[in-house]
């Protein structure tokens, strides 16, 4: 009944709240018309387009030195890879990085909506930023659409009060933790640094562990695959290494799997032509690659 | 903060009833049962939880578990349910992790705002009707159970409970979450009126371990806290600390 009313008589309640809410957001008119057509067209057979997700495996640690974060490189709409080799580790500042799960879309904007919020932050402060001060503009924004921006994010850095990772969900809620994994692939990748992960590790031996437990998300999930990109980020600066690790890669054939003609014994040859003519002749090259 | 104008806004005319513009504009509410949502939406962070405040003479014990979960998989075993809003005023939050985050921000923010005006630490009344305000006028779109608890020398230590729906009532001591239906009978059976700070920590910890063996949205570790006019001490009890029962 509140909602009715505000339906059909927005202008009076708005000359009642004098300091206005904020009108914005998404608008949902349409969607039951949209549901209604959408079930009319899968009665006819024809099935409406789906928000390309990620699929993913994303994972940060805090380490020594710093924090690492990680990421497979597969993107997939449904069933169907739609890019073998897609950058899910975005920058956000100088020293701080942001691995996007969810729809690729809302990761990939929010991200990038961050990043120049956080640079105009910079010139009115005066100061580096806090990977807090991303983390909490992150999530006041996601809590304000209530979860229907996708995105799931690792918000990893370095600031003036040391290395700090956290992750941030659609809705809205954060946690702050040493080691974090998150995207459909986050159960294969926490159960690796759940067993292996120990504070203040070396460099080394943390990248391997992070490119072990997105190895982990390539191959036991489903939704992620390609390749493992890393990103270092230190006191010193950032390292982003894109494509650190390519299990995935056709190995080489270690024999010779052809049998020497006149391996097997011929018996009987029996030869019957066909008369063809040949009424068209074309080439398509593949691509293979 | 200049990027957010809904909070410059506040700062110019109302100062107290901030809760409405910060909030987010629930106009819109789609009902996920009868259109078409998307999947993604309806899985939300949640803190399962199991939550419990005590007073004794002289300030309050507040305890947890800390588990959140995402659906079956635990996103975080490890999580502060205890969230500082003043000094001496925490909370314990239960329900979806998004909103009682977003909450105890906004309300302590509200509140720091409130203790600078008045020059004098706050009270844990007012604290406890800041939540109350936020809760019950977004009831609809909410799911937020929290335990406000505190010291403040015109009351001593006080714990409020505003569960789901925005009630705001006073108790000696309080549970909530989804472990609390089975501590009930504990609880009752035994607090006590009377008894002193260590024996509300123990009888915490013992009610939590309880709850946690038998609900399976709580677990992890127990964090206890106890306020008072010292000041707040923070205590976390591991798995295998935990007190034993007999059916084990």
């Amino acid at each position: 009944n509140r909602k009715l009313l505000r339906k059909s008589a927005p202008n009076m309640l708005h000359s009642l709240n004098s300091y206005a809410l904020q009108p914005g957001g998404f608008s949902f008119e349409n969607s039951r018309r949209n549901a209604v057509l959408e079930s009319n067209l899968s009665q006819a057979g024809y099935k409406a387009p789906n928000a390309r997700k990620t699929g993913t495996t994303i994972a940060g640690i805090v380490y020594k030195d710093g924090v690492i974060l990680g990421a497979d490189t597969r993107a997939t709409d449904d069933m169907v890879v739609a890019d073998k080799n897609c950058m899910k580790i975005h920058y956000i500042a100088p020293k701080i990085y942001c691995c996007g799960a969810g729809v690729a879309a809302d990761a990939e904007i929010t991200t990038q909506i961050m990043s120049s919020n956080v640079e105009l932050h910079m010139l009115n402060t005066g100061r580096p930023p806090l990977v807090a001060m991303v983390t909490r503009q992150l999530k006041q924004m996601l809590f304000r659409y209530q979860g229907h921006v996708g995105s799931s994010l690792i918000v990893g850095g370095v600031d003036v009060t040391g290395a700090h990772l956290y992750s941030v969900y659609p809705h809205g809620s954060y946690d702050k933790l040493p080691f974090l994994t998150m995207g459909s692939g986050a159960a294969a990748a926490v159960s690796v640094f759940e067993d292996r992960f120990k504070p203040n590790m070396e460099l080394e031996e943390a990248k391997q562990l992070v490119r072990d437990a997105i190895a982990a998300g390539i191959f036991c999930d489903l939704g992620s695959g390609s390749n493992v990109d890393l990103c270092v980020i230190t006191e010193a600066g950032v390292e982003y290494l894109r494509g650190y690790d390519k299990p995935t890669t056709k190995g080489k054939r270690e024999g010779q799997y052809r049998y020497k003609t006149g391996t097997t014994a011929v018996l009987t040859k029996t030869v019957t032509p066909l008369s063809l003519d040949v009424v068209n002749e074309s080439v398509q090259i593949m691509d293979t690659e | 903060m200049r990027g957010q104008p809904l909070l410059s806004t506040v700062i110019h005319r109302e100062k107290m009833a901030a809760a409405p513009v910060m909030m987010p504009y629930f106009g819109q509410q789609i009902s996920s049962k009868s259109d078409l949502v998307p999947d993604w939406t309806r899985q939300e962070v949640s803190t399962g939880t199991t939550i419990m405040a005590v007073e004794y003479d002289g300030g309050v014990v507040i305890g947890a578990d800390s588990r959140t979960t995402t659906g079956a998989y635990i996103a975080n075993r490890v999580t502060d349910k205890l969230t500082r809003i003043h000094n001496k005023i925490y909370c314990c939050r239960s329900g979806s992790a998004a909103d009682t985050q977003a909450i105890a921000e906004i309300v302590a923010y509200q509140l720091g705002f409130h203790s600078i005006e008045l020059d004098e630490p706050p009270l844990v009344e007012t604290a406890a009707n800041l939540f109350r305000a936020s809760c019950y006028r977004y009831r609809e779109e909410l799911t937020a159970g929290i335990l406000v608890a505190g010291w403040d020398k015109r009351k001593g230590g006080q714990v409020y409970s505003v569960p789901i729906g925005g009630m705001l009532v006073r108790q000696p001591v309080s549970v909530g979450g989804s472990g609390s239906t089975y501590i009930y009978g504990f609880m009752d059976a035994n607090y006590k009126p009377g008894m002193n700070k260590e024996q509300c920590m123990e009888l915490t910890a013992a009610a939590l371990s309880l709850a946690m063996e038998r609900d399976g949205s709580s677990g992890g570790v127990v964090r206890l806290a106890s306020i008072s006019e010292e000041g707040v001490e923070r205590r976390v009890i591991l798995g295998n600390q935990l007190p034993k029962f007999s059916t084990h």
